[in-house]
């Protein structure tokens, strides 16, 4: 009797211990919230060492792209206590930062002598910056990221197709270093048979929804001239999102986009452009560098098929390209906030990092991306750095999302469903984001 | 029920009753009938409360401020009738409005014309009339996520098998027949699905009027020789119109606030084509923040909704008056 008391009240005990360790390890758990997507697979792997040194869990919470603001601006503008560290689009900084969502991260880098001078200046300024150019960080660069292109690089080797190119264009076929010469190429290129299939010249960003239009159709307008204000007088838009050059650009994306795109590609993103590239319909493809890697190994159209270039240069030799990608923040509404700065202090770390960028994560740190092999570790990483040194960035203010909207808008009307001219198109830009700017009490 | 089990329940209600602490019998015993009745109906009163009218009356307390839900530290300010005055005068929301009207109109009539044809057909009892009522039924039956997805596939220019059935009857090439893509086609796009989804609905509640009408007025009109044509527009059409009327509001209702087909479909594109009041209410709430501006928006669009249908109960009422 007695050794039975002594094995139910040992076999109690251990249950309630293991509980009990269970739940404070479950305590300890951070749970970092991102989109769905393949970098935050890479990040998994990665985190699964910040583990093994502190003994502290990760969990994650990830959101398919389209649903990624809604779902976690709605967390956040709850005060929700669901993510411990997020890491937040570059366009929420501004308004996560004056709502007091993020974590001031000014004291803990000076602590941890964490120099924003260690990483690429256009994502310290992209990601972690508000307001812009002011040295107040509120997120550490995790995911470079930009527009760029991709190619096929076997069918413009294929000699039939060079002979043919020279003779109507009088250039050689090669990665396009203009929007003229893609123009040209995407023209070449459409509807034309290829070992017995009708491809299309170029897929480019035409999604209505969220925000895709308007990252591609600036990626033309950048470098054709657009400026979002007045460089000496901020919010002065008139005669700058409005200007010759930015309605030549819209007009291009455009014509891009009637000429040379794939039949139905009427509301194309990230997700639709991997597949037309994937599947091979398309010679030139427009895309975020996140998803150069995923191609790189694809069997039907990777390794040698493929090549990269840069966002082309506009007309009066500008060249810029749209800045994507994450810095990551500790949410102000987190019990767990120290252990979130600890995995900051450990993300920052060089060889993390290092890490990062081998399992395809796109690395932000100088030490990473200016190390000497850096651009042979990847057929894509000198596409990458090329494409880092141009960026430029919507809007991130507070208001970001309803500018957002506008243009989106706008940009669709005009560029998709042919509504009037791209001078209207801009001029109706510059009335709503003015009206965005004076319901903000800037103008 | 049996003598021995109304024995077994009183002895049970007895011990229950014995059981219950005498300050909780006290209070029970003094509760009356209604009292009763209204402690019963309680929780679903407070819920209703909670989730429906509670809401309600925040929401047209928000449609006089400038709250944007996005800004929780922002001072909340009232601004009078400003984002009705903004609305009314906005030029998207009319033709947002417009879009509504035009995929509505469209909608109802072909539903309730194919509705009231198949439930006339189903109505003949011909051999094998259950089975074509549940095939014509099967597409109601279905998510509308899942409508909207496979149809988002089938008006594919390159794979789908509606682009090709098209090109095969018209000769013009599939990839030139953009269903979502193009401006002209893509409100037609969605007014073909809703219609395939809700044509079965519509020809159910027309069936049940036809069914209703009883047999002896039909043989009436066969003994004073009126022809087929004529007891169609003496008895089954005006016997039937209540129904048909109901299935009419039934589906106005529903398509007015029509949100999910569209947004699978169009996304409210290409540009604004297909951007029906709720996609712009959407936008406006859960992309944009403005708060205050959407609720505005939505009470009225309630308003509306409320006060046509209640013109069109009226009418209604009248008709089956008659």
């Amino acid at each position: 009797m007695k050794s039975t008391l002594k094995l139910t009240l040992g076999l109690t005990s251990a249950m309630f211990a293991s509980t009990a360790v269970s739940n404070v390890a479950q305590a300890e758990d951070l749970t970092l919230c991102w989109a769905a997507w393949d970098p935050a697979n890479a990040l998994v792997e990665l985190s699964k060492d910040f583990t093994k040194e502190t003994g502290i869990g990760m969990k994650f919470e990830f959101v398919p792209w389209t649903n990624y603001a809604d779902r976690f601006l709605n967390e956040l503008n709850s005060k929700g206590k669901l993510c411990d560290l997020i890491i937040g689009d570059s366009q929420w900084i501004g308004g996560s930062a004056e709502n007091g969502h993020y974590v001031k991260l000014n004291d803990f880098f000076d602590k941890e002598k964490i120099s924003m001078d260690d990483f690429v200046p256009a994502t310290v300024v992209g990601y972690s910056e508000w307001p812009k150019n002011s040295p107040n960080y509120w997120a550490l660069p995790a995911m470079g990221d930009v527009v760029g292109w991709t190619y096929r690089k076997d069918w413009f080797s294929k000699p039939e197709l060079q002979k043919e190119f020279k003779e109507k264009y009088g250039w050689d076929l090669a990665a396009p270093t203009t929007f003229d010469q893609l123009k040209q190429i995407a023209e070449f290129f459409q509807k034309r048979e290829i070992d017995g299939k009708t491809v299309y010249g170029a897929s480019i960003y035409t999604e209505r929804g969220s925000e895709g239009i308007t990252m591609g159709a600036m990626d033309g307008l950048y470098s054709f001239g657009f400026k979002y204000e007045n460089p000496d007088k901020p919010y002065e838009m008139d005669g700058f999102v409005n200007s010759e050059k930015s309605v030549k650009g819209l007009e291009f994306y455009k014509a891009l986009y009637d000429c040379c795109t794939p039949p139905g590609a009427s509301n194309s993103y990230m997700g639709e452009g991997v597949d037309a590239f994937k599947s091979g319909q398309v010679a030139m493809h427009m895309n975020f560098a996140f998803t150069w890697p995923g191609l790189q190994k694809d069997e039907n159209v990777g390794g040698d098929k493929i090549g990269y270039f840069a966002n082309p240069k506009g007309p009066d030799g500008d060249q810029f390209a749209q800045l994507g990608g994450q810095g990551i923040s500790v949410v102000s509404y987190s019990d767990k906030q120290e252990a979130a700065l600890k995995y900051i202090k450990w993300f920052a770390n060089k060889d993390v990092q290092a890490k990062w960028w081998s399992l395809g994560g796109f690395s932000c740190l100088n030490a990473v991306v200016k190390d000497p092999g850096f651009p042979a570790s990847q057929p894509y990483a000198q596409t990458f750095l090329d494409s880092m040194a141009i960026v430029k960035d919507f809007w991130a203010e507070p208001s970001y999302a309803p500018l957002l909207q506008a243009s989106q808008k706008r940009f669709h009307d005009y560029v998709v469903a042919g509504q009037g001219s791209a001078k209207d198109a801009l001029d109706g830009l510059v009335k709503d984001w003015t009206e965005v700017f004076q319901d903000d009490g800037k103008m | 029920m049996t003598e021995a089990g109304l024995t077994m329940l009183n002895r049970t209600a007895d011990s229950v009753a014995r059981a219950t602490p005498e300050p909780l019998a006290r209070k029970v015993r003094g509760i009356s009938d209604k009292g009763l009745a209204w402690l019963f109906i309680s929780p679903t009163i407070l819920l209703l409360l909670a989730v429906n009218i509670f809401p309600l009356f925040w929401a047209i307390y928000l449609s006089f401020t400038n709250y944007r839900a996005n800004r929780p530290n922002e001072v909340v300010r009232n601004v009078g009738l400003a984002n009705y005055k903004r609305i009314l005068g906005d030029q998207d929301i009319w033709i947002a409005m417009q879009t509504t009207a035009h995929f509505v109109f469209w909608t109802i009539l072909l539903q309730t014309l194919i509705g009231f044809i198949l439930a006339w057909l189903i109505d003949r009892k011909f051999r094998g009339h259950a089975f074509w009522t549940t095939i014509i039924l099967v597409p109601m039956m279905l998510s509308p996520a899942v409508v909207g997805n496979f149809w988002r596939f089938l008006y594919e220019p390159q794979i789908g098998l509606f682009a090709y059935a098209i090109s095969f009857a018209t000769g013009i090439p599939a990839t030139q027949i953009g269903m979502l893509s193009n401006v002209s086609l893509a409100p037609w796009s969605i007014v073909i699905v809703d219609t395939w989804m809700w044509t079965p609905y519509v020809m159910l509640i027309c069936l049940a009027g036809l069914r209703s009408i009883p047999e002896y007025i039909y043989e009436a009109a066969e003994v004073d020789r009126a022809s087929n044509w004529r007891q169609f527009w003496s008895i089954t059409l005006p016997m039937a119109l209540p129904f048909i009327m109901l299935a009419v509001l039934f589906r106005g209702i529903e398509n007015f606030k029509m949100f999910d087909m569209v947004n699978l479909l169009t996304g409210g594109g290409p540009g604004s084509t297909t951007e029906v009041a709720s996609i712009t209410l959407k936008r406006q709430a859960f992309e944009s923040w403005r708060t205050g501006y959407s609720s505005a928006f939505a009470i009225i669009l309630f308003v509306a909704v409320f006060g046509l249908a209640n013109i069109y109960v009226k009418a209604l009422n009248k008709v089956k008056q008659r």
